[in-house]
C-alpha cells in the first residue's frame, strides 16, 4: 500500500507563452484512488497527456515503476501497464462494442502479421483467448446487451462505461480517468462510485483520476491533489483538501473579493 | 429474420457465420466455376477483369476503407507491379515466382510511399500520393531501356512449368484462384489484432496510440499491404491486356480505382468487389444505352466521364455507404419488413472528436 507507483518530479510543460503546468510534484501509491481536482484551465488533463506521452515535459520527470516515461514513444506506455480514458470520449465510433474491447487487447497480442494473415490454429487460439478476457469486462460493467452495438449507434454514458471497460482490457497496473462523470446523470454517477471501487479493490488497480463532481470524489479518493493554474494548491485526503483555505480561495475567491462585490445595505 | 443462437466464442470468429452464408458463398463460387461455359468469350473477358479489378479493389480498401489513409496514387501501385511481371516474364522468369517478386516490389514501393503518412493526413497526403503517382508514371515513360517508355512493352502468357496459359478461360481461372486466395487473407488479416489496430487507426489515432498500437509501423504496414495487392493485380492487368504503356496508370486510373471503393462502400469487404463491379460494367451499360440515347447525346465526348461525375456525386450525397450500404438497407427492410423504420441507419454525429480538423 505504501510502494510508489508513479512518480511526478517537478513537472512543467510551457505552450509558447503559457505555462500550463509548473513544478507539480506527487506520488501515486500502489493500491490508491488518488484524485486531481482544479477548476478550469488548472492543468490537470495537462498531467494526464504528460503521463500518456502525448506531451513531452518541458522540466521535470515522471517515473512508473522506477522507469523513466521521458524515454518511451507514446504507444509504450501502454505496454508498462497505463490505460486511459478521455474527457470527450475517444472511442472507435465505426466499430462494434466488442471489436473496441478487443483492440483494448492490443499489448497483450502474441500473433505477428503472418500469422493473422493466415489465421493459424495459434492465431485462432489467441482470438478466443482475448475474447475470455474482454467477456470479463464485459460482465464486470455489465455490457453484455451492447456487445454486437456499433458505438456511433450509443448513448453518451453508455459510451462512457465502454471507454471504461476498453481501458480495463488492457489489464492496467494505473488507470487514468478523465473526467469519469462528466455527460453522467446521477443514477450513472452512482454506478461509476460502485465501479471505481470495484476497480480498486477487486481488480486492484490504482487509479488517478480527474473529477470535478465533489461528491464522486469523496466517495472513492484516498488522496486528492487540487491545483490551479499549473500549480499545486493542497495535498491530503478529500476531507483536508476541501476544508483547505487556498481551494476554497481558487474555486471562489477571497473573503475580500467577495466582501468587495456585497451591496451596501 | 434469422437469429442465431451463440454457444461458443468460435462462432464469432468464423468466416461463415451460418447457413445462409454457406449456401450463397458455395452458389457465389460454383456460378464462377461455371461462367466458362454459360458466358460468351467477350463477357468471360470483362468478368476477368471484375476479378482483377476486385484484387487491387480489396488493397485499396484495406488502405482506405479500414485505415482511413486516402491514397490518389494507386495506380502507380498497379504499374510497378504490371511492369515488374511484364520484364520478368520476357526474362523467361516463371509466372508464380514473377507474382511474388512484382508483389513484393510494389510493397517496397508503398512502404516508401506510405512514409508520408505517417506525418501527414487527409488531404496532405491525398497530394502526397498524387504527386508519387505522377513521379511513377514520369519513370515509366523515361526510363526506356526497361519499360520501353511511352511505345509500352509486350508481354507473353502466363508460363508455369511448363505449362502455358494461353486462353481466356485458363487465364481466368488463375484470377478466379487468386481472387479467392486473396479475399480469405484479407478477411483472416480482419477478424486478427492486425486487422483491428488499422481500424482503431482509421477511427482515433490518439486513442490507438493510448492502446499500444504502434501508429507508424501499421500504417507502414497497411500501405505495404495495399500496394502488394495492388501490385499483384497489376501483374495480372498486364498479363490480360498483354501491352502495357505508362499512360494506362495515369491520374485517370487512380482516381477510377478510389471511386471504385468509394462507390461500392467503404469500409465493406464486399464494397470492393461491387465496386469492380460498377467500374467494369459502367462503359458497357453506357455503350448499350447509346443506341437508345438522341444521337446529339449520344455522340457527345466525354459521355462516360459526366455519368461516372454524377453517379459519384450522388453517392456521396444519397448513399455514403456505397452499394454495400444500400443493399445492407434493402436486406433489413426485407427481413423487418413491415416494420423498416427509415432512421435505422441514421448515426448520430460525433461532434467533439479530437482529430476531426484531419
Amino acid at each position: 500500500m505504501t510502494e510508489v507507483l508513479l512518480s511526478a518530479r517537478n513537472l512543467s510543460v510551457r505552450f509558447g507563452g503559457v505555462l500550463a503546468v509548473n513544478g507539480v510534484s506527487f506520488d501515486v501509491k500502489r493500491g490508491e484512488v488518488f484524485t486531481l481536482i482544479g477548476p478550469n484551465g488548472a492543468g490537470k488533463t495537462t498531467v494526464f497527456n504528460l503521463i500518456s506521452r502525448i506531451y513531452t515535459p518541458t522540466t521535470g520527470e515522471i517515473e512508473f515503476e522506477g522507469r523513466k516515461l521521458s524515454a518511451l514513444a507514446p504507444h509504450e506506455v501502454a505496454k508498462l501497464g497505463i490505460a486511459r480514458t478521455f474527457q470527450n470520449i475517444e472511442l472507435f465510433e465505426h466499430a462494434t462494442v466488442l471489436q473496441n474491447l478487443l483492440i483494448g487487447r492490443h499489448t497483450h497480442r502474441e500473433t505477428g502479421l503472418w500469422s493473422d494473415i493466415f489465421f493459424t490454429p495459434r492465431a485462432r487460439r489467441a482470438e478466443v483467448a482475448a475474447r475470455e478476457k474482454v467477456e470479463q469486462v464485459i460482465d464486470l460493467l455489465d455490457l453484455q446487451h451492447h456487445r454486437e452495438s456499433l458505438v456511433a449507434g450509443l448513448p453518451y454514458g453508455v459510451r462512457k462505461v465502454v471507454e471504461l471497460a476498453r481501458a480495463l482490457c488492457t489489464e492496467p497496473k494505473l488507470l487514468l480517468l478523465d473526467e469519469p462523470s462528466s455527460g453522467l446523470n446521477v443514477e450513472e454517477t452512482d454506478d461509476m462510485v460502485f465501479w471505481v471501487r470495484d476497480i480498486q479493490q477487486e481488480l486492484g488497480v490504482t487509479v488517478l483520476m480527474v473529477e470535478h463532481d465533489m461528491s464522486l470524489v469523496s466517495k472513492v479518493s484516498d488522496r486528492v491533489l487540487a491545483m490551479n493554474q499549473g500549480e499545486t494548491i493542497a495535498l491530503g485526503t478529500p476531507r483536508e483538501v476541501q476544508a483547505d483555505a487556498g481551494v476554497i480561495e481558487a474555486y471562489l475567491g477571497s473573503v475580500d473579493d467577495v466582501s468587495g462585490l456585497r451591496r451596501a445595505a | 429474420m434469422r437469429f442465431i443462437f451463440k454457444t461458443d466464442y468460435v462462432q464469432d470468429i468464423r468466416l461463415a457465420k451460418h447457413g445462409g452464408h454457406h449456401f450463397w458463398y458455395s452458389a457465389l463460387l460454383i456460378a464462377m466455376l461455371a461462367a466458362p461455359w454459360i458466358v460468351s468469350e467477350y463477357w468471360l473477358a470483362q468478368l476477368t477483369f471484375i476479378l482483377i479489378y476486385s484484387i487491387v479493389g480489396l488493397g485499396l480498401m484495406l488502405l482506405a476503407g479500414f485505415t482511413g489513409l486516402f491514397s490518389i496514387g494507386h495506380a502507380a501501385f498497379l504499374g510497378v507491379g504490371a511492369y515488374t511481371q511484364a520484364v520478368l516474364t520476357n526474362y523467361g522468369m516463371p509466372f508464380p515466382l514473377a507474382l511474388i517478386v512484382a508483389g513484393a516490389l510494389s510493397a517496397a514501393v508503398g512502404m516508401v510511399v506510405g512514409l508520408p503518412a505517417l506525418r501527414v493526413k487527409g488531404i496532405y497526403l491525398g497530394i502526397a500520393t498524387l504527386s508519387f503517382g505522377f513521379i511513377v508514371e514520369e519513370v515509366f515513360a523515361r526510363w526506356e531501356s526497361v519499360t520501353g517508355g511511352n511505345a509500352g512493352i509486350h508481354i507473353k502468357s502466363p508460363n508455369m512449368f511448363g505449362w502455358t496459359l494461353d486462353s481466356g478461360e485458363e487465364f481466368y481461372f488463375l484470377c478466379l484462384v487468386l481472387t479467392v486466395v486473396a479475399t480469405l487473407l484479407i478477411l483472416n488479416l480482419l477478424r486478427s489484432p492486425t486487422g483491428r489496430a488499422f481500424v482503431a487507426i482509421r477511427d482515433s489515432e490518439v486513442s490507438a496510440q493510448s492502446m499500444g498500437i504502434h501508429l507508424a509501423r501499421y500504417k507502414t504496414m497497411s500501405f505495404a499491404i495495399s500496394a502488394a495487392l495492388a501490385g499483384i493485380g497489376g501483374a495480372l492487368y498486364a498479363h490480360k491486356l498483354q501491352f502495357i504503356s505508362p499512360d494506362q496508370f495515369d491520374i485517370l486510373q487512380s482516381i477510377d480505382l478510389l471511386l471504385m471503393v468509394v462507390i461500392g462502400g467503404l469500409g465493406s469487404v464486399h464494397g470492393a468487389f461491387l465496386g469492380a463491379i460498377f467500374l467494369i460494367s459502367m462503359p458497357q451499360v453506357i455503350a448499350l444505352s447509346k443506341d437508345h440515347l438522341p444521337t446529339v447525346v449520344a455522340q457527345a465526348p466525354g459521355l462516360q466521364g459526366l455519368v461516372y461525375g454524377v453517379v459519384l456525386i450522388a453517392f456521396v450525397l444519397f448513399e455514403p455507404l456505397g452499394l454495400y450500404g444500400r443493399w445492407l438497407k434493402v436486406r433489413t427492410y426485407l427481413q423487418t419488413f413491415p416494420f423498416y423504420r427509415r432512421g435505422t441507419f441514421k448515426r448520430q454525429k460525433a461532434f467533439q472528436r479530437s482529430d476531426r480538423l484531419r
